[in-house]
C-alpha cells in the first residue's frame, strides 16, 4: 500500500483551520486516505476526511504522521495531502 | 424585584425583555428502536440527508459570520457530516437503533473522546453535541435549537450558548446576554467580550425567568434583576445615553432648540488635525503654531512652515481653521525670540509682544500661513482665520490687522487673554474680525494666580464669576462693535481654552453669547451631548446664575444641579 510520511508544519498543530483545510481536501480525493502517527499500527489509522478523527489524533507542530491510500490515483492523492500538511497555514 | 448574581463579563447597564433560548433538544429515549416501517438503508439515508442539511445551514452561517466566529462555524459545519460520526451512527442503526438515537449515541462517543483529550479539544466537545442536537431536530422536523427570532431587541437568557449560537448573535437584536452556566472563559463570555455585548455568565437560577419578563442587567456588577425599580431604569437610560452619545460626535454642534454651536478642535500639528477631523470636529478653533518653532534655536524656513501648516489645512478642506500666531514666552521660551532673564515672564515679552522686540518673525509667519492657505493641494482650501495671542489694546489689534492684510489674510482676529482686552473688546473688535477667548490665561491674569502653581489651583478656576463676567463683557463689546460698524456685520467670539471642554461650563459660555467652542477632540462627544440637552433660553438662565454667583464653587454647583444630564452621563 502506498504510504507517505509528513511533518506537521502548522504552528497550532493539526487543529482548527489547518485541520479543516486538510479534511476538505481529503474529502475531494477519489481514494480513501488514512492518517496515523508514525510507528502506530496500520489498523489504528484514521479516516483522513474526518475532522473529528483528526482532532482525536491530536497531531502537534513537528509531529510526523503517515498517510496511506490504495487504488488508482493513490500516489497523487498522497502527494496533495503531504503538501498541505507541510505548509504552515497560520503563516 | 428578584435579583440573580453571576460573573460580569462585559460592562453595561441594560433594560429589556427576556427571550429564552428554546428548550434544548430532548434526548431520544435509551433503546429507541428503528421504526418498523423503516429499513436500515432508508434510516441511514435519512440520517445522511439530515446531516447534510445541517452542514449546509452551518456553512451558510459561516459565510455570514466574521472573525473567530466564522472559523468556529466552518469547523462545526465539517463536523455535521463527519464520516467518523456518521459511520458510527450507521453502525448503531444496523444494530436496530432509531436514527435519532444512533446519532445521539455516536455524538456522545465522539464528545467524550474529545473531553478526554482535555484543553482545546475538550472545548470542541460542545460543538459536537450542538451538531448532534441539530441533526436530531432535523430528523424530528422541529426547529433547530438556537437564538430565538423576535421583532424587538431582547435580553437573551440561556443555560449556555453553543459556539454556533454565539457566532450568530446579532448585536442589533440582542441587548444583553445572561447565562446560568458557563464561566468567564467560556465561548459565550469570549464572544460577548469580542462583541462588546453586555453579559453576565454563571448566574445560577436565572433560567427560571419567563419570556417577556423585564430584566435589568448590570454587566459590570454581574447582577440581574427581574422587574427592576425606577432607579435601575434610570441607570439603564443613563448608560444607554452614555454609550451612544459619549462614544462619538456626529459633527453637528447644536442646542436642544436647534441653535448651531460649532464645536471645533484645538490641535498642535497635522497628526492632531487628522485625528480631530476623524473625531467629527467642525474645524480647528486653535492651531498652536509653536510645534513648528519649539526646540529650535533659529526660526524655521518659509518652506518648512508652509508645509507644516498645509498638513493641518488639508485635514479640514472647506472648514474653518483658526491659526494662532507664534505664542512664545513665559512657559514657552524660544532662544531667538524671548528673554529668559525676565523677572516676571508671564507679564513679560510674550505672544504678540515678541513682535515689538524681534520684528520680522511674525510677518514671515503670516506670509507662510497665507501661502499654505492659498495652495491646499487638490482639496478645497480651508477657511483660514488668523489670530494673535496676548493682545492688550486696540492699537495692537489694529497693527496685527494691517500685518494680516499685507500678507493677504482677510480674517484677522485676536485672542482675549488679558483682562484689558476683555474690557475693551468693543474697540479691539472694531479693528479685527473676531475674538477667541483663551480662558486659561484669562483666568490666570484675572485672578493674578500663576497657572503652574498647585496652591493657587482654587483661584485658577474658570468658574470664577469674575472670569465669567469678563467673558460676558467681551461678548457685549463684540455686539457693540458689530453694531458700530454697520448692518450685517458680525463679530464672532469663540472660546478655545479648557473651559470649553467642561460640558457644564460650555453651556454657560454659550448662554453668555459665545458663538463657537474649541477643545481637545476627546471632549467633543460629551460637550455636544450636554449642549443638546438645553435650549438657548435655558443656557442664558444658567449663565446669568453663574455670573451672579458669589463664588466659583457656588457658580459650578448651581449650574450643575440644573443639568441633570451630567449625572445621567456620569460627567
Amino acid at each position: 500500500m502506498p504510504e507517505r510520511t509528513a511533518t506537521i508544519a502548522s504552528r497550532v498543530g493539526l487543529h482548527a483551520r489547518p485541520a479543516a483545510i486538510f479534511v476538505e481536501a481529503a474529502a475531494e480525493l477519489p481514494v480513501e486516505v488514512t492518517i496515523a502517527r508514525e510507528g502506530e499500527p496500520v489498523e489504528d489509522a484514521l479516516d483522513a476526511s474526518s475532522i473529528l478523527s483528526l482532532m482525536g489524533l491530536g497531531a502537534e507542530h513537528g509531529d510526523v504522521v503517515v498517510l496511506r491510500a490504495e487504488g488508482e490515483g493513490a500516489d497523487e492523492a498522497l502527494e496533495t495531502l503531504v503538501r498541505i500538511l507541510e505548509t504552515d497555514h497560520d503563516a | 424585584m428578584k435579583t440573580f448574581s453571576g460573573v460580569g463579563v462585559t460592562a453595561g447597564r441594560v433594560l429589556g425583555t427576556v427571550r429564552r433560548m428554546p428548550p434544548p433538544i430532548a434526548e431520544p429515549p435509551v433503546g429507541e428502536q428503528l421504526a418498523a416501517d423503516l429499513t436500515v438503508e432508508a434510516a441511514t439515508g435519512n440520517l445522511k440527508a439530515a446531516a447534510g442539511k445541517v452542514q449546509t445551514e452551518l456553512k451558510a452561517r459561516a459565510e455570514r459570520a466574521t472573525g473567530d466566529g466564522k472559523a468556529v462555524l466552518e469547523a462545526t459545519a465539517l463536523m455535521a457530516a463527519d464520516p467518523m460520526l456518521l459511520k458510527s451512527a450507521a453502525k448503531l442503526i444496523r444494530a436496530g437503533a432509531s436514527p435519532e438515537r444512533a446519532i445521539w449515541e455516536a455524538g456522545d462517543g465522539v464528545a467524550s473522546m474529545l473531553l478526554n483529550l482535555g484543553g482545546y479539544m475538550a472545548e470542541r466537545s460542545h460543538d459536537v453535541l450542538d451538531v448532534r442536537s441539530r441533526i436530531v431536530a432535523e430528523l424530528r422536523g422541529v426547529p433547530a435549537p438556537g437564538i430565538p427570532d423576535a421583532a424587538e431587541p431582547f435580553i437573551l437568557v440561556a443555560e449556555d450558548l453553543a459556539p454556533a449560537d454565539t457566532a450568530t448573535l446579532d448585536p442589533s437584536k440582542v441587548l444583553a446576554l445572561v447565562t446560568s452556566g458557563g464561566g468567564p472563559q467560556s465561548h459565550t463570555a469570549i464572544i460577548a467580550r469580542a462583541m462588546g455585548l453586555p453579559a453576565v455568565v454563571a448566574a445560577h437560577g436565572v433560567t427560571e425567568v419567563t419570556d417577556g419578563t423585564v430584566l435589568y442587567v448590570d454587566g459590570a456588577a454581574g447582577t440581574i434583576t427581574a422587574d427592576p425599580d425606577s432607579a435601575q431604569q434610570l441607570a439603564a437610560e443613563a448608560w444607554s445615553a452614555h454609550a451612544s452619545e459619549l462614544a462619538v460626535f456626529d459633527g453637528d454642534g447644536r442646542l436642544a432648540d436647534g441653535t448651531a454651536v460649532p464645536l471645533l478642535a484645538n490641535v498642535g500639528g497635522a497628526k492632531d488635525a487628522v485625528a480631530a477631523a476623524a473625531a467629527g470636529a467642525q474645524g480647528v478653533g486653535l492651531l498652536r503654531t509653536e510645534f513648528c518653532f519649539l526646540g529650535r534655536d533659529k526660526e524655521p524656513s518659509l518652506e518648512e512652515q508652509v508645509s507644516a501648516y498645509r498638513g493641518v489645512f488639508d485635514a479640514f478642506p472647506a472648514k474653518k481653521v483658526v491659526v494662532r500666531t507664534l505664542d512664545a514666552g513665559a512657559d514657552k521660551p524660544l532662544p531667538f525670540l524671548t528673554d529668559a532673564s525676565e523677572p516676571n515672564p508671564a507679564l513679560g515679552v510674550r505672544g504678540y509682544r515678541t513682535d515689538f522686540t524681534t520684528p520680522g518673525v511674525l510677518e514671515r509667519q503670516l506670509h507662510a500661513i497665507a501661502l499654505a492657505a492659498k495652495d491646499s493641494g487638490t482639496l478645497a482650501p480651508a477657511d483660514v482665520w488668523v489670530m494673535a495671542p496676548m493682545i492688550s489694546t486696540a492699537e495692537e489689534a489694529a497693527q496685527f490687522a494691517s500685518l494680516c492684510s499685507a500678507a493677504g489674510l482677510n480674517m484677522p482676529g485676536v485672542m482675549v487673554e488679558v483682562p484689558s482686552a476683555a474690557l475693551s473688546s468693543r474697540h479691539l473688535l472694531t479693528e479685527v474680525s473676531f475674538a477667541s477667548i483663551g480662558t486659561n490665561d484669562l483666568t490666570q491674569y484675572t485672578m493674578a494666580a500663576d497657572r503652574q502653581l498647585g496652591p493657587l489651583a482654587a483661584l485658577n478656576d474658570p468658574w470664577q464669576p469674575a472670569v465669567l463676567t469678563l467673558i460676558q463683557a467681551t461678548v457685549e463689546g463684540a455686539a457693540q462693535a458689530a453694531a458700530g460698524i454697520g448692518a450685517g456685520q458680525a463679530r464672532s467670539v469663540g472660546v478655545c481654552g479648557e473651559a470649553a471642554a467642561d460640558p457644564a461650563l460650555a453651556v454657560v459660555l454659550v448662554g453668555l453669547g459665545v458663538n463657537s467652542l474649541s477643545m481637545t477632540a476627546r471632549a467633543l462627544p460629551a460637550v455636544s451631548a450636554v449642549l443638546r440637552s438645553v435650549t438657548m433660553e435655558q443656557a442664558q438662565n444658567l449663565a446669568a446664575a453663574a455670573v451672579a454667583a458669589p463664588s466659583a464653587a457656588q457658580a459650578r454647583t448651581s449650574v450643575r444641579s440644573q443639568l441633570p444630564i451630567l449625572d445621567e452621563l456620569g460627567l
